[in-house]
């Protein structure tokens, strides 16, 4: 192949999507730290002077820092175990025959193509409201006090709506790699009397090593920016309960309309962001080795 | 009898299989149900699930309040546009990591995915006046360029993972045979990359539909989506169950089918590499 | 001339073509999706046969995403809109900074004069109108006068609050799914904090000292905090701390609630028996205040449009606003959908027809209302801001917001009242000092 595709051939296929991406990230990266060190608050302007890290101090030390950092990891791993258990839960089940598998498998998959706005808004008012909600009726038929979601355990609330919507996706994968078992390893383990469990535990998983490292690695980078759905139902409360890092920054942003703080926020967002994709990376990007 | 076992067993998957899919299934099922009762039924206890008054009367109300045909349209040109565009940037890219991979390739290619995990609001005020500037507020250009943008470390990512699975001595063989480039393109790695290519599309067009936080602050009149349009029904004054019901299912529906019609397709592409 | 040069030129000549040939102009307006609004979206029919030549767009978003949306664009000049809708915190901050057009000369249909005083005044900025009201209001007090027979209970027309958290809690019937109180308690400057500000003002709390020193851990925000939190969980619905305006009108048009102290323009609402299923059987009484003071907190809203500095369409946008705020327009939602619905707290002749009279019992309660509130003095101490149910500086918002979550935390029983006014103390110290208001 090499002898088609030259390095040179190469780097020019490969430095439109390379160039779009550096200027897209470096451009508003620029733009970003540029305003860290400056006063810029739309509602008070006052001719943008520089002013150091100042901003950088005030979103560091906002007494809902540490614990967005907190909640992002907490809603991150959440929605991680969800899906994953979950999904190897689905895939072992979908991967059976069965009558209607293919209707199954489109039930199951459709909460993969909602909006996160539209989901958010369903399950707050139809489900999570605790007066005119289905799981209020639901305690109250079981005898039961009924669960005020959103106020008494809002991150699992959400960590709820966010697994619904991921779940699809995470079935998908493992199933696709579920399929694609040598059933005659299978057989053959089988034959040495391996019960069920033993052979889910020394073959199953291991080959659903590297499809679970994949949905680590694809979930996270979308996890980590969840916003839609806590402005959607909790607004990040009560109190800072819910606000992970994205949501912290909006507020800056959008509800203070302090573009300096939230620029600062979006600098040290980027530099978590970073550390974590290396972090992720060496931990997931030896499983994709091939 | 071993038959009549794996029949029983069978019968007994296909309960529980349709059990935990409906019920993953049941938010939405609900939404449409709740979407064709009146709002009074949409709230009353105990919930009523088939039995009830079946009315259209909140469709024709959010007909009448919203252009839903001029959001959808916006929605099918921005999220079709930005994918159509990734791709083209993006195919190059894979194709030349996948077929001439260096050692620095893995590390682009993660440089790719990092630059994704960047909150988007973060950047929304550089953004937004980058779009000023160049004249591009309210515009769906501004919109597909930065979806393509924000999409395409995914496509290139899931592009390359497929690319990387086409087997090189089929092309060697060709080659032997005498192949031009040009039937190697057409008629040998087409037909092995369409796939791939096809399941991307979908996927990005499924990301780009339901993107909202670009799609509600880089918009105002002319080109909100449907993000905006259910943007506007969210919270408004009294009972609004039923009529959030039928915006809701008015603004998923369109994506929900494709994604059922081409689940398939979807599927053939969505492994990341994950599956060997 | 350069290139660039030429090309605009050009533009501008192609534009002029345009704008003198097709004689159509597209106005943009950003409107809150309230019920008032919407009804004027649907009559919007009889401004375009009025004005062949103007042609609107709408943009109707919740108010929060509202208000985040236009902010930036007005303050960045962005001029993606034309019109937009506010309220009247923004409207002197705005008109202070030059984003906005003023409004003085709007035509005989308008009649500035017509406008009640207290709604004009806090549209103004330096003695100019920037802002027209669409509606406006003050907090009233409704409650069910059938729950309220049933447990041998008058309500006052001018209630205390002490009285309130007696009949609240001789209402309230969990096990039928009657609550004696409705409150806001959804976060946010605009949900929690207008009906907590408005308490703690009628409390004789004030949120800043004369050196714009918040006082939130005063012994009156602490009391009157505390007389929420408490009556609210008492005697509330589940989830208080999740609802907001309109989580509240439905409860209460379902029947659910035993008193709802919210925002005037609700009154039409509960009362209109095509959408509440207690129409008959709500009264309304003014805003609580305590035994020893009288003071009814002095909450004053009014949802106005402004056209923004950077439209490129003022003329008609400035015809549109006239349109939709006149005196005309009354009379058209009027003949349409009844006198009941006419936008309300605008205009004295409204309050002088008596169709209106008739058709809104509650119409004198909330004129007493409007016209009763201070902003100027809102509460027994003096304060240096203008306000009532939010505090018109600009780092309001921002205060108010976190402010909102941590009452709303103590609602929902995450932390203490004291603990939950602490947080909130800091918090308004460290925005204060950062917006340099103080050291």
């Amino acid at each position: 192949m090499a002898s088609t595709h030259n390095g040179a051939t190469a780097r020019l296929m490969l430095s439109p999507a390379v160039v779009l991406l550096l200027v897209w990230m470096a451009v508003p990266l620029a733009m970003t730290l540029w305003y860290s060190l400056h006063d810029y608050q739309l509602l008070m302007p006052r001719g943008n002077e520089f002013v150091g890290l100042e901003n950088y101090v005030y979103f560091l030390t906002d007494p809902a820092f540490f614990q967005s950092l907190a909640n992002t990891l907490a809603l991150v791993m959440g929605v991680l175990t969800i899906t994953v258990a979950g999904g190897i839960g689905l895939a072992l089940l979908l991967d059976r025959p069965m009558y209607g598998q293919g209707i199954v498998r489109v039930l199951v998959v459709s909460p993969f193509f909602v909006m996160p706005t539209v989901s958010a808004l369903v399950w707050k008012n139809m489900f999570m409201n605790p007066v005119n909600g289905l799981f209020a009726w639901l305690a109250q038929v079981f005898g039961m006090r009924a669960i005020d979601w959103l106020a008494e355990v809002p991150l699992l609330s959400l960590t709820i709506i966010v697994a619904w919507g991921w779940l699809p996706f995470a079935t998908l994968i493992l199933l696709t790699a579920l399929q694609s078992l040598d059933a005659e390893q299978q057989e053959a383990a089988k034959m040495d009397g391996a019960n069920s469990f033993a052979r889910f535990v020394h073959i199953t998983l291991p080959h659903l090593a590297r499809p679970i490292a994949v949905v680590i690695l694809i979930q996270t980078i979308f996890l980590l920016s969840v916003f839609a759905e806590i402005l959607v139902t909790t607004n990040g409360g009560p109190g800072n309960q819910s606000t992970n890092l994205a949501y912290l920054v909006y507020s800056q942003a959008l509800l203070r309309f302090d573009v300096g703080s939230a620029s600062a926020g979006g600098v040290v967002a980027v530099v978590l962001a970073n550390i974590l994709a290396i972090f992720l990376m060496r931990l997931v990007g030896k499983n994709l080795e091939s | 009898m071993a038959r009549a076992s794996a029949d029983r067993h069978k019968l007994l998957v296909t309960v529980v299989a349709w059990g935990v899919a409906l019920a993953i299934f049941f938010p939405i099922l609900w939404t449409v149900l709740t979407s064709f009762k009146t709002e009074a039924a949409a709230v009353a206890i105990p919930p009523q699930f088939l039995f009830f008054d079946w009315t259209t009367e909140n469709y024709a109300e959010v007909w009448a309040r919203t252009d839903y045909l001029h959001h959808f349209t916006n929605s099918v040109v921005i999220s079709l546009g930005s994918s159509l565009m990734g791709l083209l940037v993006a195919i190059p890219a894979a194709w030349a990591m996948a077929f001439s991979p260096t050692r620095g390739t893995r590390g682009v290619l993660m440089w790719m995915l990092s630059t994704k995990m960047l909150p988007a609001v973060g950047v929304l005020v550089p953004i937004y006046l980058l779009c000023k500037r160049a004249g591009l507020l309210d515009t769906r250009t501004a919109l597909v360029i930065v979806l393509m943008l924000s999409n395409l470390p995914i496509m290139v990512w899931m592009l390359f993972t497929y690319f990387k699975e086409i087997p090189r001595d089929i092309l060697e063989a060709a080659r032997m045979d005498g192949a031009t480039l040009r039937y190697e393109l057409l008629y040998i790695l087409a037909p092995m990359a369409l796939p791939g290519i096809a399941s991307t599309l979908l996927l990005n067009v499924i990301l780009a539909w339901n993107e909202s936080f670009w799609t509600l602050n880089l918009t105002a009149a002319s080109t909100g989506p449907l993000t905006a349009f259910i943007a506007s029904f969210s919270a408004p004054e009294g009972l609004f169950y039923a009529k959030l019901s039928a915006a809701s299912t008015l603004a998923i529906a369109p994506i929900v089918v494709l994604g059922w019609l081409s689940q398939k397709q979807l599927v053939r592409g969505l492994t990341f590499g994950a599956v060997k | 001339m350069t290139l660039k040069r030429r090309l605009l030129a050009l533009g501008a000549g192609l534009a002029s073509v345009f704008a003198t040939h097709a004689g159509a102009v597209t106005l943009t307006i950003a409107t809150v999706n309230n019920g008032d609004m919407i009804r004027m979206q649907k009559l919007a029919d009889d401004f375009t046969r009025q004005h062949s030549d103007i042609e609107l767009r709408w943009v109707t978003l919740e108010e929060n995403l509202l208000r985040q949306r236009v902010t930036i664009d007005v303050a960045t000049q962005g001029g993606q809109y034309d019109v937009v809708t506010v309220g009247n915190y923004e409207v002197p901050i705005w008109a202070a900074h030059d984003w906005l057009v003023p409004l003085e000369d709007l035509g005989e249909d308008f009649a500035r004069d017509d406008l009640l005083p207290a709604i004009s005044d806090s549209l103004s900025y330096d003695g100019k109108l920037y802002a027209a009201p669409f509606y406006a209001e003050s907090a009233l007090t409704m409650y069910r006068t059938d729950l309220f027979d049933r447990a041998g209970l008058a309500m006052p027309e001018s209630p205390t609050w002490e009285f309130i958290r007696t009949a609240a809690e001789s209402i309230t019937d969990r096990d039928n799914g009657i609550y004696g109180i409705c409150l806001r308690g959804k976060a946010g400057w605009g949900e929690n904090m207008a009906f907590v500000s408005t308490l703690a003002h009628s409390w004789g709390a004030r949120w800043f000292d004369m050196q714009w020193q918040p006082q939130l851990q005063s012994q009156r925000w602490q009391a009157a905090v505390a007389f929420y939190v408490d009556l609210l969980r008492k005697y509330g619905p589940p989830g208080a701390s999740t609802n907001g305006f309109n989580e509240n009108l439905a409860l209460f048009q379902a029947g659910k609630c035993g008193i709802w102290i919210d925002a005037s323009v609700a009154a039409s609402f509960v009362s209109d028996p095509r959408q509440s299923s207690v129409a008959d059987n709500v009264a309304f009484a003014l805003f609580p205040a305590r035994g020893d003071l009288q003071n009814r907190g002095n909450w004053l809203w009014a949802w106005s449009f402004v056209i923004p500095a950077a439209s490129a369409n003022v003329e008609a946008a400035k015809t549109f606003v006239a349109w939709a705020t006149g005196k005309s327009y009354t009379q058209l939602v009027a003949a349409e959908s009844g006198w009941a619905d006419a936008p309300p707290g605008t205009r004295q002749s409204l309050y002088a027809s008596a169709e209106y009279q008739q058709a809104a019992p509650f119409a004198d309660i909330v004129l007493r209302a409007i016209e009763a509130a201070n902003t100027r003095h809102p509460s027994e101490q003096a304060v240096p801001y203008v306000g009532g149910n939010f505090v018109s500086i600009a780092p309001y918002q921002g205060i108010g917001t976190v402010v909102g979550q941590q009452i709303s935390a103590a609602v929902a029983g995450q932390l203490s009242t004291q603990r939950a006014l602490a947080n909130a103390q800091y918090i308004a110290e460290r925005e204060m000092t950062r917006a340099r208001y103080r050291d």
